[in-house]
């Protein structure tokens, strides 16, 4: 064993680390999850350009931000959840929930609009609490506890709506996140506005608190965070319960898009939150990725819709580029992943 | 002779019938490494997790520097100064370095920024991890913000290592530290352990490499069927004999007191 005491030490081990290319953009992408999706909308944004020069004008691009504005904020509850390792298939079933006890608490029952707004935020809020107390405590798989409970809010929504649809003027409080706000020539809406200010906050808390670095650690490997001392089961739930608040401000976002509140709206926005979050670079097996990227990915999905609408191609293939950009994300996320010293 | 940093005295825990420890001593002296060797099932990680708050022992008791403690919890443990390096090693591959170091102790900005935004200190962590590493000898180290997933098995259990002696104050309990590790690793592994000892910690090893064992163990102490065989030395004894004493093949009278 004397050989080994000659051995070169650890720092010699570290400083011989040589860094190939491929090493290097590992690294790089590593470090920034969101840069090869921002890459993605660039050259998207590009080609539309080229496609069908109205493609750039403020109008139209208010557009692509105003139809991004639901699955956009959406997607920032869905990253918290992502970045645990888990995912969470109710999460456009509770948004559709709250946002018909809002719209319904104000026009059925003349609730003022701050009110109806902060119970729709609670009710999503005990939603969040419930998938994240049946994954932590009762130790259910996050797929098989949300793929119940998006039955459940599913039906219990349709129940509470008795087929009816809400229709609410605009310019009251509770549809206010429809506003216009005028910039020049783009036109945000507050909902485009509170999406946007959802990232600001989700990504500082991310990147700047304990409390993102253990979701990070936590969704990394559960085990070992325990062991370091995170309280993990204190982190899960802060996740769905955090997420079941964002997903309440979405609901606001989402009456004040359509006026009023729609049992059916929301149908596909499960599916386009988890979209958006992996088309962003976030990783499904947890603790990579960033919030950020999330926007981009919800925003490559409506470039494409809108680009290639204005480029005159047939709608079906948005679905399509859809697809393959989401296996794409996912085996991009397979390679960071593999790549070992 | 010194107070012992960390002692056991008659430590029992039972899981159900199966005796896990029946009585178990240990005394762990600053300055020392001490080895726990032992078959598997013969209450190793039983009494590593009792002295490191990851398992309450049914009975007995923990002494830190002779005060009676109770650990209900890891927490309790590293507040004590106990800290433990596990044979999964608990890192977070895919955070850098220095967070992993600083993994459940952050720290955060003095003033308004870290009170009310919670606000990390990156920067002074940053700082304070590059100050361990170095001090322990794992100098240049070119990137404390890289990945801890992109080091090698050495380099990781190099980063669990510092993270136990950064803050472990009294004990650093490794745990088969060098199982998943090949040579060159194991030795710089093996280096690690001896200058946290001459930083006058005290060391505990769980170990079934009895080669590594003879080589950094001032003392080593043999379990075998949840009770203690007996405390031999590398002097004292051989690798063989020891392996004897585990199995049973051989007992062994007197424990060995440490001669410092």
């Amino acid at each position: 064993m004397a050989q080994t005491l000659e051995q070169p030490g650890a720092a010699e081990q570290i400083r011989k680390a040589r860094v190939t290319p491929s090493r290097a953009l590992h690294n790089i992408l590593h470090r920034l999850p969101a840069l090869s999706p921002l890459v993605v909308l660039i050259l998207a944004a590009v080609a539309f350009g080229l496609a069908n020069g109205r493609f750039y004008r403020p109008e139209n691009l208010s557009i692509v931000l105003q139809q991004a504005a639901v699955v956009g904020s959406l997607a920032v509850g869905q990253t918290l959840i992502i970045l645990t390792a888990g995912i969470d298939l109710s999460i456009g079933a509770v948004m559709v929930l709250a946002s018909l006890i809002m719209a319904k608490l104000v026009s059925s029952h003349t609730v003022p609009g701050p009110v109806a707004l902060l119970i729709g935020i609670v009710g999503a809020l005990i939603a969040g609490t419930l998938n994240g107390f049946l994954v932590t405590r009762v130790k259910l798989p996050p797929f098989i506890v949300t793929l119940g409970t998006l039955s459940i809010f599913t039906a219990v929504t349709l129940i509470y709506a008795q087929g009816q649809t809400i229709s609410l003027p605009a310019g009251t409080f509770i549809t206010w996140t429809g506003a216009t706000l005028s910039f020049g020539a783009f036109h945000l809406t507050i909902g485009v506005v509170l999406m946007l200010l959802l990232y600001v906050v989700f990504a500082y808390a991310l990147r700047q608190t304990a409390w993102g670095r253990h979701l990070y650690a936590t969704g990394n490997d559960a085990e070992a965070s325990r062991l370091a001392g995170i309280r993990t089961n204190r982190v899960l739930i802060s996740a769905y319960v955090v997420a079941g608040g964002v997903v309440g401000i979405a609901a606001w976002i989402l009456v004040g898009r359509i006026n009023g509140a729609d049992p059916n709206a929301g149908i596909n926005a499960n599916l386009e939150s988890i979209t958006a979050v992996v088309i962003g670079g976030t990783s499904l097996f947890g603790g990579r990725g960033a919030v950020v990227g999330s926007l981009i990915g919800a925003l490559i999905v409506q470039v494409f819709d809108n680009g290639l609408a204005l480029a005159g191609v047939d709608p079906n293939y948005q679905v399509l580029a859809v697809g393959i950009l989401v296996i794409a994300a996912v085996a991009a996320d397979q390679w960071i992943r593999s790549v070992k010293s | 002779m010194t107070e012992p940093v960390l002692s056991a005295r008659g430590l029992v825990k039972t899981f159900g019938h199966v005796v896990g420890l029946s009585g178990v001593d240990l005394d762990l002296y600053a300055g020392e490494v001490l080895a726990i060797i032992g078959d598997n099932g013969a209450g190793k990680s039983t009494l590593i997790k009792c002295l490191s708050g990851a398992m309450t022992p049914d009975s007995g008791t923990v002494l830190v520097e002779g005060r009676e403690v109770v650990f209900r919890n890891t927490q309790d443990a590293r507040a004590a100064g106990i800290e433990t390096v596990y044979q999964t090693l608990a890192v977070a591959p895919a955070l850098d370095i220095a967070s992993n170091l600083f993994l459940a102790r952050e720290q955060r900005r003095p003033g308004v920024l870290g009170t009310v935004f919670r606000m990390l200190d990156t920067g002074a962590m940053r700082k304070q991890a590059k100050q361990h590493i170095d001090e322990l000898g794992i100098t240049t180290l070119q990137n404390i913000n890289q990945a801890v997933e992109t080091l090698s098995g050495g380099q990781r259990q190099a980063v669990a290592v510092a993270r136990a002696a950064a803050f472990g104050g009294k004990v650093v309990i490794l745990d088969e530290p060098t199982a998943a590790l090949g040579v060159r690793e194991t030795g710089q592994v093996l280096k690690l352990v001896r200058d946290l000892r001459t930083r006058g910690l005290g060391i505990i090893l769980i170990s079934h490499n009895m080669p590594n064992v003879f080589e950094v163990a001032d003392r080593i102490h043999i379990q075998r069927l949840g009770g203690v065989a007996g405390v031999i030395t590398p002097q004292s004894h051989t690798p063989a004999e020891a392996v004897a004493i585990m199995t049973g093949a051989m007992t062994l009278e007197q424990p060995v007191r440490p001669d410092r």
